[in-house]
């Protein structure tokens, strides 16, 4: 099927000329020297310099990497228990709930999400702050990664396991010796995921911080729920700017592991 | 043994409490009446109540309610609307975009891949608010459309639904992409090449094998992008008017704006009887996709 009619390069083109339009157009502005967003009046890096000023913008930006890394640390760890539980566990009573309880939340509405857990923060007595939204984030965060880890150990191949047990291997060195390494790549990619749910949620963080811990999507919803201002365009591009470089990266670094597994298959094939 | 109990517990625990029991929560305060206080709403019972006592204060006043006042029923009737054809739209993009990438050479596919999903790392608010000066009425689109002289004077498109549909296209188009091209890529090429040899035209082998072979990734596309879109907030709250009626936006204000929580509560639990339908069928579609696939 490898032949290109006309038809299909313009789909390819108009697509992703669809996807990155809006993007490009925003980049290219935040360095657009006036006030009006709109209309072109030299370059300049000036909006870059406001940002650094802006205080309140710096430390929402603070108080959302804190609970990035927090709640996406936690939910790495959970989220793999729960996906070796899913995977692995065999029968235990409520099983059923518990996929249920992994699975409910990749589709639940936001908005839900949200409120469920503030009335739960409020019938404890808990106060909000940074606990409540890394509370709130890990939870949803860790479905996310159980689902990413739960898929990778369904192709693990069980014998490698179970010849570390034969071996004399414990348990929990088998663990950490042969399942831990062979399952990494999907924690680390389940981990990157929910650091960037984190990053990106407004829903839920809003309903469950306190005044003294606003997030910056929260900080980014109350600038342009009024309009379009060009200190949010010069953000933008520094949040866009952070998830390509880090997305072609890890693509590149996993393509070279690739090429690079294919080429220890083939050595070990000519040693056979 | 005791190793394994630790490692169902620690997950199942953490869930049961701040997954189902907030559940529970809203499903109880739904079914409570509004107070001005803190928190504002009585209880319908105290922790220490037996059930017969909950059951017998129990009203469905606030589900009554959302049945009068026809803001609600209007806003989930609308947001199933607007989901259904944002979906449509979403699908009638995505699927020549997969269809392109599926016959697209080998050593293109992973770049081409990396592209549909490197928007899904991009903030999602970012993402929504770009269009916002694409689409106002001194934004770029009303800017070139003048320029080509197809419109003399701007046209109102922000904070109208055609941008909130322009909007969850372009947000969820990804989720259609995938799973379509997942389906495509797999096909066997020789299917078409037969159906061809043995005198079809390309257009009606497309019609005949291609899209019926590729009926599961466009149902899970389409769930995909149906289910989350009936509770978006986001896109209906920033490219929307004040006439885009979508439920998520209005439970937002119950609750921030109104601050009647108890009416937010039935909202949610409304809303969430309405996704149980479609998210069984998704569940349902996926399962059948699992079994084929062993």
């Amino acid at each position: 099927m490898n032949r290109l009619s006309p038809f299909n390069i313009v789909s390819l083109t108009l697509g992703f000329a669809f996807l990155y339009i809006p993007m490009l157009i925003l980049v290219i502005y935040s360095f657009n020297g006036g006030r009006l967003v709109t209309v072109w009046s030299g370059f300049s890096t000036k909006w870059y310099g406001e940002l650094f000023q802006n205080e309140a913008f710096l430390d929402a930006a603070l108080v959302t990497l804190k609970v990035a890394v927090i709640s996406s640390t936690i939910a790495a760890v959970l989220g793999t228990m729960a996906a070796y539980v899913l995977v692995r566990g065999g029968r235990f009573l409520g099983r059923t709930l518990f996929s249920g309880m992994i699975y409910a939340p990749l589709v639940m509405p936001e908005v839900i999400t949200g409120l469920s857990l503030l009335l739960l923060f409020i019938g404890i007595g808990l106060d909000r702050g940074v606990l409540t939204i890394v509370l709130a984030h890990t939870t949803f965060a860790m479905c996310y990664v159980s689902v990413v880890v739960s898929s990778r150990l369904v192709t693990f191949d069980r014998s490698l396991e179970e010849a570390a047990l034969d071996l004399g291997a414990t348990p929990f060195e088998t663990f950490r010796l042969v399942t831990l390494p062979i399952i990494a790549p999907a924690v680390i990619s389940g981990w990157l995921l929910a650091f960037t749910l984190s990053l990106d949620d407004l829903v839920i963080a809003s309903f469950t911080s306190g005044p003294s811990s606003t997030t910056l999507p929260i900080k980014i919803y109350s600038a342009v729920r009024l309009g379009v201002s060009p200190e949010i365009n010069a953000l933008s591009t520094i949040m866009i700017g952070i998830v390509a470089v880090g997305v072609i990266t890890a693509s590149l670094v996993s393509k070279q592991q690739l090429i690079r597994a294919k080429r220890d298959e083939q050595e070990a094939a000519r040693t056979e | 043994m005791l190793r394994r109990w630790f490692l169902i517990a620690v997950p199942y625990v953490w869930l049961l409490a701040l997954f189902l029991v907030p559940f529970l929560i809203v499903f109880k305060i739904s079914l409570s009446d509004a107070a001005i206080a803190r928190p504002p709403y009585l209880p319908v019972f105290s922790w220490g109540d037996s059930i017969i006592d909950f059951i017998r204060e129990l009203d469905f006043e606030n589900f009554i309610f959302l049945t009068e006042d026809d803001l609600y029923w209007k806003a989930y009737l609308s947001s199933l609307q607007i989901a259904l054809i944002a979906t449509i739209l979403t699908l009638l993009v995505g699927y020549p975009v997969a269809y392109a990438m599926a016959r697209a050479p080998e050593h293109w596919r992973p770049t081409l891949m990396m592209l549909v999903i490197l928007p899904f790392w991009t903030s999602f608010l970012i993402r929504v608010y770009s269009w916002m000066g694409i689409l106002s009425t001194e934004g770029f689109l009303n800017q070139f459309l003048l320029w080509v002289g197809v419109i003399s004077s701007p046209l109102q498109i922000l904070n109208t639904d055609t941008a909130v549909y322009i909007g969850i296209v372009y947000t969820y188009l990804p989720f259609m992409i995938l799973p379509i091209y997942a389906t495509l890529d797999r096909l066997d090429g020789s299917l078409i090449e037969a159906a061809e040899d043995l005198g079809c035209s390309r257009a009606s082998a497309f019609w005949l094998v291609t899209l019926p072979l590729s009926r599961p990734g466009i149902i899970a596309g389409c769930f995909l992008v149906f289910i989350p879109t009936i509770g978006e907030f986001v896109i209906p709250s920033l490219l929307g008017g004040s006439d885009t009626l979508m439920i998520g936006k209005v439970l937002w204000e119950e609750f921030f704006s109104n601050r009647d929580w108890p009416v937010a509560s039935a909202v949610a639990v409304v809303l969430l009887l309405i996704l149980i339908i479609p998210i069984v069928l998704f569940q349902r579609n996926q399962q059948k996709q699992a079994e084929a696939d062993r």
